[in-house]
Formats: structure tokens, sequence, C-alpha cells
């Protein structure tokens, strides 16, 4: 029997639009959890669930990889006037695919005198930082891994992890070009962490909540950035510049800068090595976007304007996840473009930016958030 | 507080230099730098050249003046046509020929669109050093399309060989007054949105303003010249002080800026662009009848004594200083390089700065390596 047929036979309340109860992910979890519980101890569902878990973020992981490298190449080509990769498959688009087996079948090139362990275990610690933080993330509604209290908290924390592998990789290359970068890159993401974390401070002051299920129901009635007046906006705009820089892609690349430090910190690497900091970047300005969708824009909630049933009716019909991944989608385009119009900031105007402009604002903006919700002046 | 270093080897030692270069983005061909940094600040740069030399001027002496042009073309590969013209010219100055009104015009337009295409390129590859990687297709597509009027008329695009003593190789095509006239209507639109892309943008104007300053006073002494040199103030367009084929007839500018930073480096390029344009724009329609090249001897030799003519390249002045024993073959060619001086400055002004600004400074320098090693 299909879980959407249990729920709807089932569902207290016929006044809910069908579409409602399809769109809710969290019956078919629900099912699929019932009918795991009726085969195996309570151990052995939690083993088999966290297996699917992990296989289907795997695939989501790899497929999001793949479709960003060739959505930045499109983006890329647009913002340029060429073409862009167009003759693997129709519009080229897999491209990126091949490109991914050109890597598997590259030499590992072994470095002299490189710190062979560390050099090995920086990539996957770029990539397990990266996968780390996917896992919280609400693609729609009950469509989580996992959906902790301090949700925020936990992806931010996971994600700046991801700087550790930099730096080792910087540090084990031997090389001189990558340990400029690898040093450039670590301060870049502690100082720009800052300015990541007090403009989500400014929106959980008015969420009320660190869990990002509660942050997205919370928007309902309106998206934050909406809801909270100028101080929502210019959390979003210094977001915005910040997660940039935090995922070291341009106009604040400057830990790859590749006219000036080759590659920077990836410079030694090669084969899949390599392939695996290529990703963790795009998943990482996948992860960002998400944030900003989810905390700025709403997550998976519709558009909605007030009192406008009839409007309201007809946008809840788009399915969530479409939702989503528009939004997170919007917000990735709006990085690439920056990426590919800019020219790249220098080290100390990239630490002027963050230190001397960016950390006042957000601290103001703070107090100010907090000085609207202390008073009731939000929708 | 004080800041306390422990020190356990001599200074020199301490130093971390990083090679830039053979193999770098940023050095656009095989220089290479010798970069001491402490932390991301630039110590000191040491040049080393010779990575591409190629003995041009060792090579000279052992062809005719009619096969010079075919290795001047070589040297500053991206002003190849005005580096042909300055052989051509010392050639012709040396046997006393006269050169119809009519050469010397379609030099001049030919030269004035090399110049627009070297800095087209250039543009794009500072653009790309600062790390803005769309202006680099944006001055490609337009360096293009005057590619495609060099091909049309010379055949080559890039090394044109079209020049030779007395003259041209062949005449211009039929197409060549109309194919100009519309790049220049196209061209003029479009400059505009390079400073719409890069020029008015302001992580450009903190990455260019006040950076890698180079004073009038050392401009002359380094022998910066061209618009590198023109940045700071030196007077010294060739084109204007010692007129050479139909340049005493045109109505231009010489662009000067007296501030000798990147920025101004970058204007000045950007402003010799809109110059070069109105030189085209006078000339393309009054090109005169007459013969593309003058009647010359089979074999050229040259009377005995000492030749020297200079031009102004899209990067400075270049000289072609000439001896001739009588013979078909010089004695020695000695050729004064623009670009080889406008290195020897890179140190000077690029101490001090960052990494970063090294870059950017290397780039508004606009350096050809070929034709510093020769």
């Amino acid at each position: 029997m299909l879980p959407d047929i249990v729920a709807l036979t089932t569902s207290p309340s016929l006044s809910v639009p069908w579409w409602k109860v399809v769109y809710d992910f969290s019956s078919l979890t629900e099912w699929i959890d019932a009918s795991l519980h009726n085969y195996m101890s309570p151990f052995w569902t939690t083993i088999t669930e966290m297996l699917i878990i992990g296989v289907l973020i795997l695939l989501f992981y790899a497929v999001i990889g793949l479709f960003l490298v060739y959505a930045e190449r499109k983006v890329c080509a647009f913002m340029q006037n060429r073409l862009g990769p167009n003759r693997v498959g129709p519009f080229g688009i897999f491209q990126t695919i091949a490109d991914l087996f050109k890597l598997l079948f590259k030499e590992l090139i072994p470095i002299k005198n490189a710190d062979g362990f560390l050099f090995n275990l920086a990539p996957f610690i770029v990539i397990i930082a990266s996968f780390m933080a996917i896992a919280a993330i609400p693609f729609a509604k009950g469509l989580h891994a996992i959906d902790l209290n301090i949700g925020v908290l936990y992806v931010m924390a996971v994600s700046a992890m991801g700087v550790i592998g930099v730096l080792l990789a910087g540090w084990s290359s031997n090389n001189k070009y990558s340990l400029i970068g690898a040093m450039r890159s670590g301060a870049q993401i502690v100082s720009y962490e800052l300015s990541v974390g007090l403009s989500i401070i400014t929106i959980i002051i008015l969420a009320g909540s660190m869990q990002l299920s509660v942050i997205v129901e919370a928007q309902r009635d309106g998206w934050f950035i909406f809801k909270g007046h100028i101080p929502a906006f210019i959390a979003f705009i210094v977001f915005l510049i910040s997660s940039t820089a935090e995922t070291n892609r341009g106009p604040f690349d400057l830990a790859e800068a590749e006219s000036e430090l080759t590659a920077g910190y990836h410079t030694e690497y090669s084969g899949i090595k390599f392939a695996f900091f290529f990703l963790a970047e795009y998943i990482n300005m996948f992860i960002v976007a998400s944030i900003a969708a989810t905390v700025f824009l709403g997550g998976w909630m519709p558009f909605h304007v007030g009192h406008w049933v009839g409007f309201n009716y007809i946008m809840d019909f788009i399915p969530p996840f479409i939702w989503y991944i528009g939004k997170t989608f919007f917000v990735i385009f709006l990085m690439m473009w920056f990426k590919w119009t800019f020219p790249r900031l220098r080290i100390d105007q990239l630490l002027t930016l963050e230190w001397k402009y960016l950390l006042p604002i957000n601290l103001v903006n703070v107090l100010i958030m907090a000085f609207i919700v202390l008073m009731g002046w939000h929708f | 507080m004080e800041e306390k270093e422990i020190i356990t080897t001599p200074d020199e030692e301490q130093e971390y230099v990083i090679n830039m270069g053979p193999q770098h983005p940023s050095t656009h061909g095989v220089l290479r730098l010798l970069v001491s940094l402490k932390g991301e600040k630039v110590k000191s740069i040491q040049p080393h050249v010779g990575y591409i030399h190629s003995g041009i001027e060792k090579m000279c002496e052992s062809i005719t003046y009619p096969q010079i042009i075919h290795l001047t073309d070589r040297m500053d590969y991206i002003s190849a046509h005005i580096n042909n013209e300055a052989v051509c010219l010392n050639v012709e100055k040396a046997l006393e020929i006269d050169i119809p009104d009519r050469i010397k015009v379609i030099r001049t337009i030919m030269s004035e669109l090399t110049r627009l295409q070297s800095h087209q390129l250039w543009w794009a590859c500072f653009g790309m050093d600062l790390g803005g990687l769309t202006c680099f297709f944006y001055g490609l597509r337009d360096r293009e399309k005057i590619l495609d009027i060099f091909e049309e008329t010379c055949g080559g695009r890039m090394i044109v060989s079209y020049n030779c003593p007395g003259g041209l190789m062949y005449d211009i095509h039929p197409n060549f007054q109309k194919r100009v006239k519309d790049f220049i209507k196209y061209f003029r639109k479009i400059l505009p949105e390079y400073d719409q892309l890069l020029t008015g943008n302001v992580i450009f104007h903190e990455r260019s303003r006040g950076i890698g300053k180079l004073t009038k006073e050392d401009a002359i002494s380094f022998g910066v010249t061209g618009p590198t040199g023109r940045a700071s103030g030196f007077s010294c367009d060739v084109r204007k002080h010692e007129p050479y084929s139909a340049y005493d007839r045109v109505q231009f500018k010489e662009i000067l800026h007296t501030e000798g930073d990147t920025f101004a480096r970058y204007i000045a390029r950007i402003d010799e662009m809109w110059e070069s344009m109105n030189i085209i724009e006078q000339l393309i329609d009054n090109i005169p009848e007459g013969p593309f090249a003058v009647k010359m001897k089979p074999v050229i030799k040259l009377p005995e004594g000492e030749y020297y003519q200079r031009v102004e390249t899209a990067r400075g002045e270049l000289g072609v200083y000439i001896i001739s024993d009588g013979n078909k073959n010089p004695y020695r060619v000695k050729f004064r390089s623009p670009n080889f001086s406008n290195l020897s400055v890179l140190n000077h002004i690029a101490s001090g700065f960052k990494i970063a600004d090294l870059v950017a400074i290397g780039g508004s320098l606009d350096l050809i390596i070929p034709d510093i090693d020769r």
C-alpha cells in the first residue's frame, strides 16, 4: 500500500488539500520507520536507516556537485559571451561527468618531501566537513536527515571545520605558494566566520529558535527578509558577502588566486584528491546558499502574502522542494554573478572589510533587531 | 609592545623566497621573478631573463635586410607591425628612398590598429591578473575583429610581416577601409563597456590607486617609455616628438598623466585607445592613390655607416640601431626594446607592496617577454 494513501485515508481533517499531505514527507519517512520496526529490533532499524540516509545523501551530494559545476560553467559562459560546454550530450550536460571520469583516471602524483599522511588526509577533512553540514539541512517538510535543536549552530560549526583541511593541505604540500594560500585562507575564514554567525544571530533573535525546522515554520506568513524590516535585509547582504568569502569564492578567492599563487593550497593535488577539493567548494557554496535560503528566504516555505487566500492557495500548489531548490539556486546564481564580474580583493583589504566594516555593522544590526523584537515592531 | 624576532640563522637565510615563473600565470610568458617575501610583503624582486632568448640580434647579422622583418615580428609579437616598421624606416632612411604617401598612410593605420589590439589584449590580461576573469573574454572578443582585418589584408593575424623595406608586401584588401570604419564605429560603443566592467569598479580602484608609484624622475632615469612612462608625466611619445610615417599630418593628443600609479597607467592605455581611433578615423578616408611599394634593387645593400630609427610601439620606444659595412647583411644590429627598460623598474616600484600588488604592477607594465630577451 502506498504511504500517501495511508496518510490520506487516515487524515483527520479532510479540509486540508490533498497536495499538502502528499508534499509532507514526514508521513513517508514515518511509514518507512514503522515498517522497518516490524522486521527488526530497534538497534538494527537505526543502523539500516542510517545506511539508507547515508547512501541517499551521498547520491544527492554527487548529483548536486556535478550539476553545480555544470551550472557554473554555463553561468560563467553567459557572463562572458560564450556558449559554455555544448558537445558532450545535449547542451553539454554530461561534460562534468566526463570530467569526473578524467579526474578519476588521472595519476595521483606523489610529492617529494611532502608530509604524506596529512597530505592524504586533507581532502577528506574538507569533504567530510561539507558532507556533515548537508545532513542538517531541511529540503522539504519532513525531508531532513536530522533535525537538531541547535541546527544552525551545528551547520556553521561543521562547515567551518573545512578550514582545517585547507590549512593542512597548504602546510603538507611542501610548496611555498600552497603555504601562502593556506595562511590566507585561515585568516579569511576565521574572520568571516564572525560575520556569518552574527548575521544569522540577527535572524535567530527574530525566530526565537536555532532549530531549522522551527525557523522555517516561523516563516509561514512571511519570509524573515520581509518580516524583519531593514535589519533582516542588512543581515542578508552581510551574510551573502561573508558566506562568499567563507567558501573561498571570487572576489574573495585569495586562497586560490590563480594569477598570484597559481592555485593556492591545492596546487600540488592531482586526480581524485583535487576533485575532492573542487567538489567540496561547490558543495560548500550549496550549503551556504541553503542556509541563506532557509534562514532568510523561508526555506521550503512557499511565498505567502498576508490575507490573499487565493494567491497563497496557488503558491501552496508548488511543491516545497521546488521552492527550496529555487531559492537556493537563486542565491547560488548571485554568488556566481559576483565571482564572474568582480576583480579580486587584496588580503589586507579583505580583512579591513571584515573587521572595520562588516563586523561593526553587524553588531549594531543585532542590537537594532533585538530592539525591534523587544518592542514587537516586526510583522 | 616590541616585536621580538627569534633569530637562529643569518638574515639572508631567513628570507622566504618564491620563484614567480618561469611558469606562472601572471608573468605572461617565461619571465622568472625571484621574489623575497616577508609575510605577504614583497621585500625585493630580482628578475631573471633569458628563458626565451632566441638570439634575434645575432641572427640578424647573417641574413639580409628584407629577412630581418620576419625576426622582428617575433620580438614584441603583440605589436609585430610596428617593430617591422622600425626596421623598414631605418633601411629606407639609410638608402635615402622617398616613400609615397599611400604607403605612409597605410603604415600609420596599420600601426594604430596594432596598438589598439595590443591594448585590448593588455586590458584583457590585466583584468585577469586582478582576478576579473570576464575581462579576458571581452578584450579578446574585440581583438579578434582587428585580427580578422589583418588576416584579410596581410594573410597573417598576429605575426603580420606586412612591411618590407621600400613599402608594403601587398596592397590593402578592397574591404579594408569599410571594415576598419565598421570596427571603429563598433568599438566606440564597446569601449565604455570596458569602463563599466573594470574601470568603475570600487575593488579595482582600491587595488590600483596609489600602487606602484613611479615618479617622473625615476621614469626618465630608468628609461621607462610608452604609456607606462607617460602615466608618470614623462613626455616620451616618439609619434609626437619625432614624427615618422604619416603622424605629422594627423591631430592627436599625447596622453600624459602625473600620478604614476597603476591606475594612471591603466587610464593612460584606455585613453590611448581613444586616440588611436581618432588617428585612424582621420586617415582611413584619405588614403592617397599610388603604388604600394617602391621598386627596390633585388639585393639591398646599405652604405657603410651607422643608422638609428626609433618608433613608438604599443609598449614604448623601440630603437633599431644598424651598423652596416656595405654588405647585404648588417654588421651589427641592436634593438633598444621598451620592455627591457620597463622591466628594470619593477623592483624599484613594487618592493614594499603585497604579492597581489606585484601582480597588478607587473600587469600594468604590460611586459612581453620575447621582447626583453630578444
